[in-house]
C-alpha cells in the first residue's frame, strides 16, 4: 500500500493520565472502506477528532493524499478533501435541508465575502445541492426545516453535507447510531452506494452495518489498535473476540 | 417570504417617520423633531448591533464603545478647527471599524460569558480613557461649536435637513442590511450562529467572517456616534458607558433579535417609553423595568414578532 490516501503513524493523545490514542497506525487506500470498531471508551471519537482536525495529537503524523496534514485545522482539511459526519447529529436546524447542503457547496465555491446577491438565488449553489439531496434520498424534503426532519433523515442530511464538499475521504462517526431497523437499513444502503465512488472511514458500533460495509476492520481497545484485517479474519481473531465481540454477546 | 402585513408595517413606519417634521411643525412641538431624530440615530446603532448579536450570535456588551469613538471622531477634529463633515464622518467610520477589528480579533477567540465580559471590558477601557484625557474635556466632555459642515450641499444646522439626513441613512442602512443578510456573507454569519463546529467541518474558516461582521457593525455604530454628537452638539464620554451598551442591547431584544426592522421598533419603543414615563414620574425606571420584563417573557421574538408572521424574522 505505497500510495495510501490516508496514513496515520504513531498517533498518540493523552487526557491527563488517560491515553486515549496509543501509538495508532492506520492506512486507508483509495476507494477502500475501513471500519474502526471498539468497545465504549476505546477512543474512537478521539481518533475521529484528530483525523478531522478538531483535536491536536500529542505525537504522531497524519498524511493525507501524500501530504502531512497533522498541523492543519478543520476548515483546511475540508479543503484538502476530508469530510466528516458527526456522531451526534450536527446540522443547521433553523435552515432548510436545501440550505444546509447549499452552505456546504458554498464553502467550496470561492470566498463568501459577497454582500449583495442573494445566496438562495445562486444556481451554482442550489443546483448541486439539489442533486445531492436527491442522491441521499431527501429530494422531496428540500424545503423542510432541517430541525423538523426525522432523526434518520437528519442523518442522511449529514451525509449529504459531507458529500457536498466533494471529499476524497469521508469520516463517518457512527452513522447508524440511534436509528431504528428501517432507518438503519436505509442508511446502510446509502453508504453501500457511496462505497464505489468514495473512500470511507467508518467508526461504528453496529456490527451488522460494519460487516455489511467494511473491506477491512481495525479494532481499537483502550486507545490501541489490537488487530487489523479483513472482516472474516477479525471475526475469527480470538483476541478481538475476547476484548470486544465476546463482550457484545454477553450484553 | 415577505409577508404582506410586515411589508405594510414597514411602509407605514417609514411614511410616519417622514411625516414627523410636518406634524411637529403643525403642532408647534419642535421637541418631537429632536426626539425622533435621536430615536433614529439609536435605531442605526441598534441595527448595527443586531447584525452581530441577532444574526451572528455574538453577544457584544460593549457596542457603545463605537458610538463613543464615532462621537470623538467628530468632536476632536472640530476642536482643532476641522469642521468638514466628510472628514469627520469618514474618520468616525474608519476609526470605530478599526477599533472593532482589533477588539474583535481578541474577543472572538472567546465565547459565551467570556465574550460578553471581554467586550464589556474593552468598552469600559475606552470609557476610562475618555474621562482621563483632560485636553479633550475629560469627564465633562466638550461642546461642539458647530455641526459637521458639508460645504453648501447640506446644512445640518437646519433641523429639518438634519432630520432627513438621518432618516435617509437609516433607510439606506436597512436596504444594505437586507441585501447583506441574504447574500453569501449573511448566510455564513447566520449559519455560524446556528452551528459553528459544523461550519468549520464543511470548510468555512468562520473566524474571518465573524470578525468582518464585528468590524462592520462597529463602523456603522461609529457613524451613529458621529450623528449623535451632532444631535446633542456635545461630546461626553458617557456615550461609551456600559449602561449605554445595555440600552442599545435592550432595543435589539425588545424589538426582535435577528430581524432587520425589530431593532428600529425597539429604539422607538424604548426611547418613547423613557420619554413618556420620565415626564410622568422621576422614578420612571421602576415602571420601565417591569414592562421590559413582560415583553421579554411574553413576546420572545420581540415586538416585531407581534406583527402577523413576524416570528420567522426577515431573513
Amino acid at each position: 500500500m505505497a500510495d495510501a490516501l490516508l496514513e496515520v503513524r504513531g498517533l498518540t493523545k493523552r487526557f491527563g493520565g488517560l491515553v486515549a490514542s496509543d501509538d495508532i497506525a492506520l492506512q486507508v487506500a483509495e476507494g477502500e472502506t475501513l471500519a474502526v470498531i471498539g468497545p465504549n471508551g476505546a477512543g474512537k471519537t478521539t481518533l475521529i477528532g484528530q483525523l478531522s482536525g478538531d483535536l491536536r495529537p500529542d505525537a504522531g503524523t497524519i498524511r493525507f493524499a501524500g501530504q502531512d496534514i497533522t498541523g492543519l485545522g478543520t476548515p483546511a482539511r475540508s479543503h484538502r478533501g476530508l469530510a466528516r459526519s458527526f456522531q451526534i447529529t450536527s446540522i443547521f436546524r433553523d435552515f432548510t435541508a436545501l440550505d444546509n447542503v447549499a452552505l456546504a457547496v458554498q464553502a467550496h465555491a470561492g470566498h463568501s465575502f459577497r454582500f449583495w446577491r442573494p445566496a438562495r438565488e445562486e444556481a451554482a449553489l442550489r443546483e448541486p445541492a439539489r442533486a445531492i439531496l436527491e442522491r441521499v434520498g431527501l429530494g422531496a424534503r428540500a424545503d423542510v426545516l432541517a430541525g423538523t426532519l426525522a432523526h434518520g433523515e437528519q442523518r442522511q442530511l449529514e451525509i449529504g453535507m459531507a458529500l457536498a464538499t466533494r471529499p476524497k475521504l469521508l469520516l463517518l462517526d457512527e452513522p447508524v447510531a440511534g436509528m431504528g431497523v428501517d432507518e438503519s437499513q436505509r442508511m446502510v444502503e446509502l453508504l453501500r452506494a457511496l462505497r464505489g465512488h468514495h473512500t470511507l472511514v467508518l467508526v461504528e458500533h453496529d456490527m451488522d452495518a460494519v460487516f455489511a460495509l467494511a473491506d477491512r476492520i481495525s479494532v481499537l481497545v483502550y486507545g490501541r489498535v489490537i488487530a487489523s484485517g479483513a472482516p472474516e479474519a477479525i471475526r475469527a481473531n480470538p483476541e478481538v473476540r475476547r476484548a470486544y465481540l465476546g463482550e457484545e454477546d454477553q450484553a | 417570504m415577505d409577508s404582506r402585513a410586515r411589508a405594510i408595517a414597514v411602509g407605514v413606519g417609514f411614511v410616519a417617520l417622514a411625516l414627523v417634521p410636518a406634524l411637529a411643525a403643525i403642532l408647534n412641538q419642535p421637541f418631537y423633531l429632536d426626539l425622533f431624530r435621536r430615536i433614529m440615530i439609536f435605531a442605526i446603532a441598534a441595527v448595527s448591533l443586531d447584525l452581530i448579536l441577532g444574526y451572528g450570535g455574538m453577544v457584544s456588551f460593549g457596542h457603545a464603545a463605537y458610538l463613543g469613538l464615532g462621537a470623538y471622531a467628530v468632536a476632536i477634529p472640530a476642536f482643532y478647527g476641522v469642521q468638514s463633515g466628510v472628514v469627520q464622518w469618514t474618520l468616525a467610520v474608519v476609526l470605530s471599524g478599526v477599533a472593532a477589528l482589533l477588539i474583535g480579533a481578541v474577543s472572538l477567540r472567546t465565547s459565551g460569558v467570556s465574550f460578553i465580559m471581554i467586550t464589556l471590558a474593552f468598552a469600559q477601557m475606552l470609557y476610562y480613557l475618555g474621562i482621563s484625557i483632560n485636553a479633550w474635556g475629560a469627564d465633562d466632555g466638550m461642546r461642539l461649536a458647530q455641526r459637521s459642515q458639508f460645504g453648501g450641499v447640506l446644512d445640518l444646522a437646519n433641523p429639518y435637513v438634519f432630520y432627513y439626513v438621518v432618516l435617509a441613512i437609516l433607510a439606506v442602512l436597512l436596504w444594505l442590511g437586507h441585501r447583506l443578510i441574504q447574500a453569501r456573507f449573511g448566510m455564513v454569519i447566520r449559519a455560524s450562529r446556528s452551528n459553528e463546529p459544523r461550519m468549520r467541518a464543511i470548510g468555512f474558516s468562520t473566524f474571518r467572517y465573524r470578525l468582518a461582521a464585528f468590524a462592520l457593525a462597529g463602523s456603522v455604530c461609529g457613524l451613529a456616534g458621529a450623528l449623535l454628537t451632532n444631535q446633542t452638539e456635545y461630546l461626553t464620554p458617557s456615550f461609551m458607558h456600559w449602561t449605554r451598551s445595555g440600552e442599545i442591547m435592550m432595543m435589539v431584544i425588545l424589538g426582535g433579535m435577528g430581524t432587520l426592522f425589530g431593532p428600529v421598533l425597539g429604539a422607538i419603543a424604548l426611547l418613547l417609553l423613557e420619554d413618556i414615563l420620565s415626564a410622568w414620574t422621576v422614578h420612571w425606571q421602576v415602571v420601565l423595568g417591569p414592562i421590559l420584563v413582560l415583553v421579554v417573557l411574553y413576546a420572545r421574538g420581540g415586538l416585531w414578532s407581534l406583527l402577523p408572521d413576524g416570528a420567522r424574522g426577515d431573513g
